[in-house]
């Protein structure tokens, strides 16, 4: 893939019109790869000129600063908003609802401030400018599909609608879980939970929503975030049902409905 | 006699005013022990969330059927304590429904509002009582209210039913008498030819001044009861809706010591000579909140939603935000009565964390707000967990391995895994 990063663009004296956030997830993480490319594949076809940080971009530091360790997540802070502010970064997509989180609503307190927009409500724009064109015979037409809300999208920035724009755009059934929207069930990564073993109880958080999302009937299990994913996909294995249910990113969505 | 009960009823007034106006001003001072925390910004907003949240009741109305029997009582009670006026004259002055005459024919149309009201407000509290002790709502026989708490809310239906049924009992022994040529009121009204049955004019009287009576002690009673009660959420959710944070519910408090400290560290040039003061990370008691976490707490009614919501709760993990500002309450009290007993704080080898509230509690929480969005009395038991988890992993040093894995990886690789920062962009060289 031909990834154009900051430092590139720099050297050429070009300026993206949107950074892309790519975080540690989408990085690292084999499944959340997936979303990465399918994103970037969304952004080449429609002909946004972006760029990434690279090897220059770092953990945003929410796991840290929500685990309770301060220090760290305003080490992690100050480096970024100096690399993002040295390349007067203006605008920044991400696939991920904490990163979103930390540069929209933290990053400007600490001196760094910028236009940061969630990849739902990016694609959401794209569609409603008529930039995404999709495929004749549609991917997802008439499917069951049901999304499940990210607390870091949701409860935190209010964005509720815009994945489901995104969904009902191709053609898709949307079905509702009984918790949706501000009701809606964590998936049990949050707060630095991917990080560490659950406490006791009687379930696992993510056992206890992927059930919730299996009883819809649904055949896609749509999110916004690469932790949720994972949480998810875990979920739906842990019921054996990963052959029945899919458990997808919207972007990932979009992407192979893209004609 | 006449003016005997005039000058019993001043005392008594005076002296459940009086005890009242102590008690809430304890209060405030137990609030204040909390950090100071500038909440006056954008007046415009938060009037509109006292309006909306406080009398409006908005977040109640994610579950319709309990937020109209919620109103009922509410704005029963309150509009029945109008009457209050006229009583409180009534017993200064030694006069007998001061109002009826001027009010004229308005004067019986009041009061068969009233009397409706109370009506409502009494069959709803019934409802209410039914809901926690015969129904057993989940939420109503957690553990998290076990002892006191529980009797607690049945104390207060029960006190409101007890009320109810002395203003109604009130009005038809007075209507019930010979003397009394107007109709009888629209609730009171039944009552009345059983009144007549039973009981003489002389007696009459004896009850509807026993009533009236017992009414008016009662609702002292019940008013100084409040400061000891979770009830004293009728009063609270209103500065507290004021005084609710605005930012994003996704915005953690920022530590702006630490901000400081890590940018010297980064720019030593700038860092001042000399020793700074030590510094004190999170929080590891209540004096360590914020004076709106203390009011938070304060105002906590112990229904349970945010509990309800939690994911950590709905899954059998230990963690319950309720329990969380009920201990901070707690807490909070046994300080208050420690300073007013030794005029300062002496140390009584408690704190919050550990005595009140367990590592394994917090360690639950996946910060996703459930319980902040539900609270219908703008509370953030979130915002008290961090603090918590802040002193735990800052002074205590006090992480499971996993997390200080996650610690060192996010220092020395700058992504949470143990993943080499060169491989960052290795997707873009894969198909």
């Amino acid at each position: 893939m031909n990834v154009p990063t900051m430092a590139n663009m720099m050297a050429a004296g070009e300026t993206p019109e949107v950074l892309f956030w790519v975080g540690c997830a989408g990085s690292f993480d084999q499944r959340a790869q997936k979303i990465t490319k399918a994103f970037v594949t969304i952004l080449d076809k429609v002909g946004v000129k972006y760029a990434i940080l690279g090897k220059e971009e770092m953990c945003t530091g929410d796991p840290a600063r929500r685990a309770g360790n301060e220090f760290m997540f305003q080490m992690m802070a100050y480096q970024n908003i100096q690399i993002l502010n040295g390349y007067e970064i203006k605008k920044i997509v991400t696939a991920c609802p904490h990163c979103f989180n930390t540069l929209k609503n933290e990053y400007p307190a600490l001196g760094g401030s910028y236009e940061v927009i969630h990849h739902a409500t990016f694609l959401q724009q794209l569609i409603d400018e008529g930039k995404i064109k999709m495929k004749d015979g549609v991917e997802f037409k008439g499917k069951k599909i049901t999304y499940h809300d990210s607390c870091y999208l949701g409860r935190a920035n209010d964005i509720y609608e815009a994945p489901r724009k995104v969904l009902e755009a191709m053609d898709a059934a949307l079905v509702e879980m009984k918790k949706c929207r501000s009701n809606g069930l964590c998936c049990g990564a949050g707060g630095a939970q991917m990080f560490k073993e659950e406490e006791k109880g009687t379930t696992r958080i993510n056992i206890e929503r992927s059930d919730e999302a299996i009883e819809t009937g649904a055949s896609i299990i749509a999110a916004a975030c690469p932790f949720c994913n994972t949480m998810l996909t875990d979920g739906v294995k842990n019921r054996e049902k990963e052959n029945e249910v899919a458990v997808l990113d919207i972007a990932e969505i979009v992407a192979m409905s893209l004609g | 006699m006449h003016y005997l009960l005039q000058l019993l009823f001043l005392l008594v007034s005076g002296y459940a005013i009086w005890l009242f106006s102590k008690n809430i001003l304890r209060i405030r001072k137990n609030i204040l022990l909390g950090k100071p925390e500038a909440l006056n910004d954008q007046p415009g907003k938060r009037w509109k969330n006292m309006l909306l949240l406080a009398l409006g009741q908005k977040k109640m109305f994610r579950n319709p059927t309990v937020a109209v029997l919620h109103l009922v009582v509410y704005a029963g009670f309150i509009i029945i304590n109008i009457e209050m006026l006229e009583i409180m004259l009534d017993g200064i002055l030694g006069t007998h429904r001061l109002f009826e005459k001027p009010l004229g024919k308005l004067y019986p149309l009041l009061i068969n509002a009233f009397e409706v009201l109370a009506l409502l407000v009494l069959l709803v509290c019934v409802v209410f009582l039914i809901r926690r002790n015969v129904l057993k709502l989940k939420r109503f026989i957690s553990h998290d209210l076990d002892g006191w708490p529980r009797s607690d809310a049945n104390y207060i239906l029960i006190t409101e039913i007890i009320l109810m049924g002395l203003f109604l009992k009130m009005n038809a022994a007075e209507t019930a008498m010979s003397s009394y040529h107007g109709e009888s009121y629209l609730v009171s009204g039944y009552i009345v030819p059983i009144y007549q049955h039973m009981f003489s004019d002389v007696q009459l009287v004896w009850i509807e001044k026993t009533c009236w009576w017992l009414h008016i002690l009662g609702i002292y009673a019940f008013l100084n009861y409040l400061p000891y009660s979770k009830h004293l959420h009728i009063l609270l959710a209103f500065p507290n809706a004021y005084y609710a944070r605005l930012k994003p519910v996704g915005e953690m408090h920022n530590m702006e010591q630490v901000q400081q400290e890590v940018k010297y560290m980064m720019q030593p040039e700038l860092a001042p000579t000399g020793e700074s003061a030590p510094m004190k990370f999170g929080a590891k008691d209540v004096m360590d909140l914020s004076w709106k976490n203390l009011m938070d707490a304060y105002s906590c009614t112990e229904c349970g939603r945010c509990s309800a919501a939690c994911p950590a709760h709905q899954t059998g993990k230990l963690l319950s935000p309720r329990k969380i500002m009920m201990d901070t309450r707690d807490r909070l009290e046994e300080v208050g009565k420690n300073i007013e007993k030794n005029g300062s704080f002496i140390e009584d080898g408690k704190q919050l964390i550990n005595d009140y509230v367990s590592v394994e509690e917090l360690r639950a929480c996946t910060t996703c707000n459930a319980c902040v969005q539900e609270c219908p009395v703008s509370i953030s038991p979130l915002d008290i967990i961090v603090e918590l988890r802040r002193s735990l992993i800052m002074e205590d040093s006090n992480a499971p391995q996993e997390w200080n894995a996650m610690f060192s990886n996010i220092e020395n690789n700058f992504a949470p895994w143990k993943l080499s920062p060169d491989d960052r962009d290795a997707w873009t060289r894969e198909g």
